[in-house]
């Protein structure tokens, strides 16, 4: 599949001097999706907001089914939905006429069996005649994504879909999006949750004040952040680890007291029976053991600081 | 894709039409109301003492005057709260993603404001029928610098709509700005009623080319000549377009 999103050395810098975006490139095919993954303020957002046209930026290019976005705005326009972060609706409005009136802006002949599709796709088909106001937050979300897709987008924006939506509509919202998957829509998310990254995208994004740090296959990166350290407290301190588990990937603090051994959750078998196996055969006794994984914070600022230096 | 985007400015009027009907009475009663109160207190009571004036019934020659009054009021508020409400509810994100331009977006609202705006004109203009016998001259200019009046401060109240930042910033202009000089600018009487140095002052009003326009479409008189203000009506939808189009291409107060 070609390329329907090129993003290149794209910046924003704002009059106070933030930079919000940092020489910013990133390529992503038709009918693919990533996940971008930050903490707050990270350029997240502001990255969805550049290629929609909400910012202007600073420097760089960005096209959109090889429409640059500024000098070709309105065919590159044409082919994105964009499903905002804030709920923003027009409260007295109904539901079908929000989804109608979309349609219309982008200059789509009225078609309301596509609507009514995807109304009920949504499962807003009975709601269609309520004004939004009525509506729950998780309604009010679907509406959002209604409209974002009422005009047959290839690329759909997605900025943090499921913030502030309960477990069951979350499971919902993926739903919706696997079903665009297999329409062919190219999905661009934001995200702060490693879990639904890990369900839905192909590929994942790491932002981080304004720079892309990396970008690279969901499973892949999943594999880095599965990894957890098993703390085992001992009752009697070593000198060192026993030659013979040495080759294991462990490692002693300083006074002794304390092994750690790092494992991959998501492998077959962990080591970690047999590591306590070999200690105990060994008549090394545990006192204690206590398990740690990194959170994504900690991945993003490792990956930050590695970038500094 | 080149060109207007007419399915998006259909798309805005409608919007915005629908928005109107939905609340019709409210939107014709209170006009309604307005112009019967001005009939009963300029019409009978001050009307009663000062006849005629330039040989029409002073009943009679107030009905430009109102309407006029009505399309300014109508025009600002409906086009600065059309482009304010969406500010304010977060919906103008819409407008920015989508294929529309500066062009659709002005066409749709300011069209729509303006649409309302003589349509409510009218309204008074039927309901003056039933309190004075109201001749009119040159009904096309009529229609003509009713339409264009309303266009001119639909494009002046989309203006404050895009400027305002609250609803109070909203109501200032149209209140401290647009209300005085509609009532300065000839309303109620004719300017060439005034003493001569008031007279000069009032010429420098814009809306009295506009009320003046309009009343000689009615009754063939005028405080200036016909053709300077319908160049003033230009000038000032000129004047706002551009505005316009640099608001939005700077994105100022719409973009970051």
């Amino acid at each position: 599949m070609g390329a329907i999103i090129e993003i290149d050395h794209l910046s924003k810098q704002y009059d106070s001097g933030t930079k919000a975006l940092d020489d910013v490139s990133l390529s992503i095919s038709e009918g693919e999706i990533i996940a971008l993954l930050g903490p707050n303020g990270a350029g997240k957002t502001t990255l969805i907001s550049v290629i929609c046209g909400l910012v202007v930026p600073t420097g760089g290019t960005v096209r959109v089914g090889g429409h640059d976005i500024r000098t070709d705005w309105r065919a590159a326009r044409k082919l994105i939905g964009l499903v905002p972060q804030e709920i923003a609706l027009e409260p007295f409005e109904k539901v079908i006429n929000c989804v109608r009136f979309t349609r219309g802006l982008y200059g789509m002949p009225p078609d309301d069996a596509y609507i009514e599709r995807i109304l009920r796709a949504l499962s807003l088909w009975d709601k269609r005649d309520a004004a939004t106001r009525e509506l729950s937050g998780g309604m009010k979300r679907r509406v959002l994504i209604a409209k974002a897709l009422s005009h047959q987008p290839k690329v759909l924006f997605l900025d943090e879909p499921t913030a502030g939506v309960d477990v069951a509509l979350r499971r919902e919202m993926w739903e919706v999006v696997g079903e665009l998957r297999r329409e062919g829509v190219t999905i661009i998310l934001t995200t702060h949750y490693l879990e639904e990254a890990e369900e839905m995208a192909d590929r994942v994004g790491v932002i981080a004040r304004g720079r892309l740090l990396l970008v690279r296959p969901t499973a892949e990166l999943m594999g880095e952040f599965g990894k957890k350290t098993l703390t085992i407290e001992l009752d009697a301190p070593l000198a060192a680890i026993p030659a013979d588990l040495a080759t294991r990937d462990l490692s002693l603090s300083a006074d002794g007291r304390q092994l750690a051994f790092d494992y991959d959750t998501r492998a077959e078998r962990t080591g970690i029976a047999r590591l306590l196996g070999d200690l105990a055969a060994r008549g090394i006794t545990v006192r204690d053991v206590s398990t740690r994984q990194s959170s994504l914070e900690e991945v993003f600022l490792s990956l930050v600081s590695e970038n500094a230096a | 894709m080149t060109g207007i985007n007419w399915r998006g400015v259909g798309a805005i009027f409608h919007h915005e039409m629908t928005r109107f009907f939905r609340t019709i009475w409210q939107s014709l009663a209170s006009p309604v109301l307005s112009t019967v109160l001005y009939f009963v207190v300029f019409g009978a009571a001050i009307g009663g003492r000062i006849q005629s004036v330039e040989g029409v019934e002073y009943g009679a020659f107030i009905v430009p005057g109102l309407m006029m009054l009505t399309i300014l009021q109508q025009a600002v508020s409906n086009a600065s709260f059309g482009i304010y409400f969406p500010k304010f509810s977060g919906t103008i994100y819409e407008y920015l993603v989508s294929p529309v331009g500066w062009i659709e977006v002005t066409l749709g609202f300011v069209g729509a404001a303006a649409a309302k705006a003589v349509l409510i004109a009218l309204v008074i203009l039927l309901t003056s029928f039933a309190f004075v016998g109201v001749h009119i001259l040159h009904p096309f200019w009529m229609l003509a610098f009713l339409i264009l009046s309303a266009l001119g401060f639909s494009l002046l109240g989309f203006i404050i709509g895009l400027w305002a930042k609250s609803f109070e910033q909203l109501q200032i202009v149209p209140m401290m700005v647009i209300m005085p000089l509609v009532f300065l600018g000839g309303a109620f009487y004719s300017a060439s009623m005034l003493p001569p140095f008031w007279e000069g002052v009032a010429k420098l009003n814009p809306v009295l080319y506009l009320i003046s326009g309009f009343r000689w479409s009615f009754f063939g008189l005028a405080d200036v000549p016909v053709g300077v203000s319908l160049v003033a009506v230009a000038i000032m939808i000129v004047m706002c377009m551009a505005v316009i189009r640099w608001i939005f291409a700077t994105g100022w107060r719409l973009r970051e």
